[in-house]
C-alpha cells in the first residue's frame, strides 16, 4: 500500500503497518493518542482499585483490612497515579488525537518527539509501580504523600525505596510531559490550517497552548525539587537536612510552584473539552469566546501567583498569607465567567441529552461545588480549619473527579465514533452516566462534612464517636456504585468494539475540521488541508447563515502525500533515562554495579540520539484514498 | 470580622449546619463549635464563606437545570438556533458581581489574618514539639513538661510556641484554634485561648508517617484555680516520687534497669529518678493523664499494660520496642509505678 521512501541513512527504518511493531515504532499522532489514552485508562482503573480499597479500610472505625503502612501506600500510590498516570496522559490523549485534526495539521510539529514523550511515559509509569512487587512493609512502594515533603522523605524517616520509586519516576514522567508541552507549542504556533488565525482556533486548542505554556514555566520547578530529594536520598546531599542547616519550607515551595499550576493543567483542557461538546450538542455557538480565551490565558498565568496557599499553615506570617489569599480568591473570576458562559452557551439552544452532553453537563455541576469550595480555602484564617482535612479531598474530588473526569468522558463519547469508527452505545452510555453522577455524589459530597467535623486526611484510622461513622460508611458505598458506573463504560466500550465500523463522519453535526474527515481519519489527516475563514467554519458550511465561504477547499496535492517514516529511536531513547534512574536506585541500595548502570543508561540514550540524528530519511509517500 | 459579621452569621447558622452535620451538639473534634476566641474568629469567616459559597452553588444548579430543561431539543424542531457571539454588557455583569463578593470576604480575611497571629500580652507560653507518633509540652516559665496532654488555665491566652523534633506535624485543637504546622528546625509562634474549663480533642493534621493516624492529643483547660493548684503539685513531683507501694516500687526498679530488664529509662524520664531519657514522653505525671499513647488508648490498668508489652499493635511504626520478654509480673509492676505517678 504505502511507498518506502529511499533510505538515505544509515539505519533503515521499520515500515509495518500492521501488528505489534507498528505501534511500538509509530509516530502518528493518532496511534500515540490511542496508546496514551489506553495506557492511562489502565493506570486509572489501578488508581480506582487503590481508592476503593481505602474506602474499604475506612468504612467503619478501627478497620484493620490493611496495615497503617499499606493505607499510607495507598493514598501516596493513588493520588501520584491519578494525577501523573491517569488524568494527565489521558487528556494528553485527546490533545495528542485531536490537535492536529482541529488546526488541520496533518501531524503535530515533531513526530518522533511525541513517540518519545509516550514511550517515556509508559516507563516512567511502570518504575513508580515497581515497588508493589516488593511488597508495602518495608516501605519499598512511596508512602510519603504524593507531595512527598522533606524530610518525611529522608533516608532518615522513609528507609525503603519507596521515595526512590517515586521521585526517579516521577523526574522521567517529567521529561516526557516537558517535551510534549514544547511539541504542542510549536504545532499551535506553526501548523495551523490557513486562514486559521489564533482567534479563529477551536477553544480546545487554546486550553492545550496554555496548558502547555504552564507545563513548561511549572514542571522546572518540581524537577529541581525531585532532583535535590534524589541527591539528599541517593548522595547524602544535605538540601533538605534540617541538622545541616538544610530548609523542609524550601521543597514545599518548590513544589507547590508546580503543584498549584499542575491543577490547572489538569483543568484547563478539561474545560476545553466541555467547551467543544456543549456548543455541539445544544447546537450553539460557544458564547463569548475571546472572554473564554482571554479567561483561559489569565487563569493560566494566575496558577503561579497562589502556590502558598496551599502553606497557609507554615508560619509565613499574616501578610504573607493575606497577600496569597487575594490572589488565590481572584481565580474565582476568571473561573466564575467561564461557567456562566458556557451556561449561556446553552442558552437558546437546542440541547441533546446524549451521554457526551449528559458529562458535559456533570461537569459544570461537579466543577461549580468543587470551585466554590475552593474559595472557601482561600481564606487563609478560614482554611487553617480546613487545611488537611477531608474538605480540601472534597474540593479535590469535585475538582478532579467531577471536573476532569467528568470532561473526559463527555470527550469520550463525544470522539469515539472519530477515533474507532463506531459510535457508543447509548442506552449503555446513560447507565454509565447516572451511575457515575450518583455514586459521585454519594461517594464525595459526605467528604464536606467529615471535613467540617474535624476529620484529618490521610488517615488510616480513626475512633468512633467523633460524628464520623455515618458519613465515611456512606461514602464508601457510593464507591461501589462510581465502581459499576465506571464497569458498565468498560461493558460498552467492549460491545461497541466488537461492532461494525460504520459511524458517519459527522455524526452529532459538528463544528469543528475533524469532523470534515472520515472516521476514522486516514492516515494523513487532510488530502486537501482547507481555508478556514471564520470560527466554526465547518458548522457555517453546513449551516450557512449568508456566510457561504466559511470553509474553502483548494486544489488537491499534486503527488502523494510525504509522512514522517516510523522510527524505534523514540523507544530506544526513552530507555536510556529510565536505566539510569534504575542505576540511582543501586546506588541506594549500596549495590558495586550501581555505577556501570548509570552510565549505561547514558550510553543508550546516546546510541538512541545518534540514531535518531542518523537513520534514514525514512518517511513514508501516501495517495490520498490509499491507507488508513 | 469576628466580632460583627461572622458572629452574626455564625449566630444564625451554626445551629442549623450543627443540626444537618449530626443532629447532636456533642462532637468533640469540629471546628464548627469554636471555644476560644481565635477558633471563632476561623469559623465565623469560614461560616461566611461556606454561606455565599452555598448560595452561589443554589444559584447556578438552579440556572444550569433551567436552561437544560428549558432549552431541551424538542421533536418536531426545526432550523438551527440563533448563532450568539456573546454580550458584553452580560459578561461584565457576571465579572463584576464575583469581585464584589470576593472584596466582601477580602476584608476580613486580611483583618482575622492579622488578629489570629499574634498572642495578646499576659499569655502563658507553652512549647509544643511534635515527635514521631506524640506531642511533648513545655512550659519554659514554670518549669513543667509533660506529654500529650496540655493543660491551660481556661480565659487566659496561651502563647503556643510550636516546633517538631523530627519531620512535619501539624497542631490541631479544632474547637480552640485552626492549624500550624510542626516544623523542624523552625518555631513558629501562634496562640489559642480556651473560654471555658473542659477537654478538647487535637489530632496532628500533616502526615508524618506510618502512625499519622494515632497522633491525637487533649487540652484539657482548668479554671485558674485548678491550674495553679496542678502546678503546684507538678513541680512538686519534680522531688521523684516518693514513698511507694511494694509492687510500685518493683515497678521503678524494673523501669530503671537496663537491658534486659525494662529499660525504660534511655528513653523516658521521670522527673527525680535516674530516668533521663529524651526519646519518648515524658512520663512524671502520667498517672494523671486520661489517655496514653498519644490520646488513642484510655489510661487504664489494662491498655497501659497492653501497650508496654506490644506498642507496635496499637502505634504501627512506633520507636518504642516491645516488651513481651517481661514476665506478666514484672509487667504489672511497671504498671502498678506508672500509675503511680500522679
Ligand atoms: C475512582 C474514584 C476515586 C476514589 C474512590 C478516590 C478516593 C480517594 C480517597 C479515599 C483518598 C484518600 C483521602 C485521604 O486519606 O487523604 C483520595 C485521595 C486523593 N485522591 Fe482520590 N479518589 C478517586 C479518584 C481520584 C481522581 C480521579 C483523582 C485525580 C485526578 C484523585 C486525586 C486524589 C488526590 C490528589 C488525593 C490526595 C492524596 C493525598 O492525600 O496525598 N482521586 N482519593
Ligand atoms: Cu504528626
Amino acid at each position: 500500500m504505502a511507498t518506502a521512501a529511499k533510505t538515505l541513512g544509515i539505519l533503515p527504518r521499520p515500515t509495518a503497518a500492521t501488528g505489534f511493531w507498528s505501534w511500538v515504532a509509530t509516530v502518528d499522532h493518532k496511534r500515540i493518542g490511542i496508546l496514551y489514552g489506553v495506557t492511562a485508562f489502565f493506570f486509572f482503573l489501578v488508581g480506582g482499585i487503590e481508592a476503593w480499597l481505602m474506602r474499604l479500610q475506612l468504612a467503619r472505625p478501627g478497620l484493620e483490612l490493611v496495615t497503617a503502612k499499606t493505607f499510607n501506600a495507598l493514598f501516596t500510590m493513588h493520588a501520584t497515579t491519578m494525577i501523573f498516570l491517569g488524568v494527565m496522559p489521558l487528556l494528553a490523549a485527546f490533545m495528542n488525537y485531536l490537535l492536529p485534526l482541529l488546526i488541520g495539521a496533518r501531524d503535530v510539529a515533531f513526530p518522533r518527539l511525541n513517540a518519545f514523550s509516550y514511550w517515556i511515559y509508559l516507563f516512567g509509569g511502570i518504575f513508580i509501580n515497581v515497588g508493589w512487587l516488593m511488597g508495602t512493609a518495608a516501605g519499598h512502594v512511596p508512602d510519603s504523600g504524593w507531595f512527598g515533603y522533606a524530610n518525611l522523605t529522608s533516608v532518615e524517616f522513609s528507609g525503603g525505596l519507596g521515595p526512590d520509586f517515586w521521585t526517579l519516576g516521577l523526574l522521567l514522567l517529567g521529561i516526557g510531559t516537558l517535551v510534549s508541552g514544547f511539541n504542542f507549542i510549536v504545532t499551535i504556533l506553526n501548523m495551523r490550517a490557513p486562514g486559521m488565525s489564533l482567534m479563529k482556533m477551536p477553544i480546545f486548542v487554546w486550553t492545550i497552548l496554555v496548558t502547555s505554556a504552564i507545563i513548561i514555566f511549572a514542571f522546572p520547578s518540581v524537577t529541581v525539587a525531585l532532583i535535590m530529594l534524589m541527591f539528599d536520598r541517593a548522595f547524602a546531599a544535605n538540601f533538605f537536612e534540617v541538622a545541616a542547616g538544610g530548609s523542609v519550607v524550601f521543597y514545599q515551595h518548590l513544589f507547590w510552584t508546580f503543584g498549584h499550576p499542575e491543577v490547572y493543567i489538569l483543568i484547563l483542557p478539561a474545560m476545553g473539552i466541555v467547551s467543544e461538546v456543549l456548543p455541539v450538542h445544544a447546537r450553539k455557538m460557544l458564547f463569548g469566546y475571546s472572554v473564554m480565551v482571554f479567561s483561559t490565558a489569565l487563569i493560566g498565568f494566575m496558577g503561579f501567583t497562589v502556590w502558598s496557599h496551599h502553606m497557609f499553615t507554615v508560619g509565613m506570617g499574616p501578610v504573607v498569607n493575606s497577600i496569597f489569599s487575594l490572589t488565590t480568591m481572584a481565580i474565582a473570576v476568571p473561573t466564575g465567567v467561564k461557567i456562566f458562559n458556557w451556561l449561556s452557551t446553552m442558552w437558546g439552544g437546542q440541547i441533546r441529552f446524549t451521554t457526551a452532553m449528559l458529562f458535559a453537563i456533570g461537569f459544570i455541576a461537579c466543577f461549580t461545588i468543587g470551585g466554590l469550595s475552593g474559595f472557601m480555602h482561600a481564606s487563609a484564617p478560614s482554611d487553617a480549619q480546613q487545611h488537611d482535612t477531608y474538605f480540601v479531598v472534597a474540593h479535590i474530588h469535585y475538582v478532579l473527579i467531577g471536573g476532569s473526569i467528568f470532561a473526559i468522558f463527555s470527550g469520550i463519547y463525544h470522539w469515539f465514533p472519530k477515533v474507532f469508527g463506531r459510535l457508543l452505545d447509548e442506552r449503555l452510555g446513560q447507565w454509565n452516566f447516572w451511575l457515575v453522577f450518583a455514586g459521585f455524589h454519594t461517594f464525595a459530597f459526605p467528604f464536606h462534612f467529615l471535613g467540617l467535623l474535624g476529620m484529618p486526611r490521610r488517615i488510616y484510622t480513626y475512633a468512633p464517636g467523633l460524628g464520623w461513622e455515618f458519613w465515611n460508611l456512606l461514602s464508601t458505598i457510593g464507591v461501589f456504585v462510581l465502581a459499576a458506573g465506571i464497569l458498565v463504560f468498560i461493558a460498552n466500550v467492549v460491545v461497541t468494539m466488537r461492532k461494525p465500523m460504520d459511524a458517519p463522519a459527522d455524526p452529532w453535526d459538528g463544528r469543528t475540521l475533524e469532523w470534515t474527515l472520515p472516521s476514522p481519519p486516514p492516515v494523513y489527516n487532510f488530502a486537501v488541508v482547507p481555508r478556514v475563514h471564520l470560527r466554526d467554519a465547518f458548522w457555517f458550511h453546513k449551516h450557512p447563515e449568508g456566510k457561504e465561504q466559511a470553509l474553502e477547499y483548494g486544489e488537491p496535492h499534486p503527488g502523494p502525500i510525504h509522512l514522517p517514516g516510523q522510527s524505534l529511536m523514540p523507544v530506544l531513547l526513552a530507555l536510556g533515562p529510565t536505566v539510569a534512574a534504575t542505576g540511582v536506585l543501586f546506588v541506594r541500595m549500596r549495590e558495586s554495579f550501581a555505577v556501570p548502570v548509570i552510565v549505561a543508561g547514558f550510553v543508550i540514550a546516546l546510541l538512541a540520539l545518534w540514531g535518531w540524528a542518523f537513520e534514514g530519511e525514512g518517511g513514508t509517500l501516501i495517495e490520498p484514498g490509499e491507507g488508513s | 470580622m469576628r466580632t460583627r459579621l461572622g458572629g452574626a452569621v455564625r449566630a444564625a447558622l451554626l445551629p442549623l449546619v450543627g443540626a444537618l452535620l449530626a443532629g447532636c451538639s456533642t462532637l468533640p473534634q469540629t471546628p464548627l463549635d469554636p471555644k476560644g476566641p481565635v477558633a471563632q474568629t476561623q469559623t465565623g469567616l469560614l461560616l461566611y464563606t461556606l454561606y455565599v459559597a452555598v448560595g452561589i452553588g443554589v444559584g447556578v444548579t438552579a440556572a444550569l437545570l433551567y436552561v437544560v430543561f428549558r432549552f431541551r431539543a424538542r421533536p418536531g424542531q426545526v432550523g438551527v438556533p440563533l448563532q450568539i457571539r456573546g454580550n458584553h454588557t452580560l459578561e461584565i455583569i457576571w465579572t463584576i458581581i464575583p469581585i464584589l463578593i470576593l472584596i466582601s470576604v477580602a476584608f476580613p480575611t486580611v483583618e482575622a489574618a492579622i488578629s489570629t497571629s499574634a498572642p495578646p500580652s499576659g499569655a502563658l507560653t507553652v512549647r509544643a514539639t511534635g515527635y514521631r507518633w506524640w506531642f511533648a509540652f513545655e512550659y519554659p516559665e514554670l518549669g513543667i513538661v509533660t506529654a500529650n496532654e496540655l493543660r491551660i488555665p481556661a480565659g487566659r491566652p496561651v502563647r503556643l510556641e510550636i516546633t517538631s523534633n523530627d519531620v512535619i506535624h501539624s497542631f490541631w485543637v479544632p474547637k480552640l484554634a485552626g492549624k500550624t504546622d510542626m516544623i523542624p528546625g523552625r518555631i513558629n509562634v501562634t496562640w489559642m485561648q480556651a473560654d471555658e474549663p473542659d477537654v478538647y480533642l487535637g489530632q496532628c493534621a500533616e502526615f508524618c508517617g506510618d502512625s499519622h493516624a494515632n497522633m491525637r492529643f487533649r487540652v484539657v483547660a482548668m479554671s485558674q484555680a485548678d491550674f495553679d493548684a496542678w502546678v503546684t503539685h507538678r513541680q512538686a513531683m519534680k522531688q521523684g516520687p516518693g514513698q511507694l507501694a511494694e509492687a510500685a516500687a518493683a515497678g521503678k526498679a524494673l523501669f530503671e534497669s537496663p537491658a534486659p530488664g525494662g529499660n525504660c529509662l534511655s528513653c523516658h524520664t521521670v522527673d527525680g529518678t535516674p530516668a533521663q531519657g529524651k526519646v519518648g514522653p515524658n512520663l512524671t505525671d502520667v498517672g494523671q493523664r486520661s489517655t496514653i499513647a498519644a490520646g488513642i488508648l484510655e489510661n487504664d490498668y489494662e491498655s497501659l499494660k497492653a501497650w508496654v508489652k506490644n506498642p507496635t499493635d496499637f502505634k504501627p511504626g512506633t520507636t518504642m520496642p516491645s516488651h513481651a520478654r517481661l514476665s506478666e509480673k514484672d509487667l504489672d509492676a511497671i504498671v502498678q509505678y506508672l500509675q503511680s505517678l500522679k
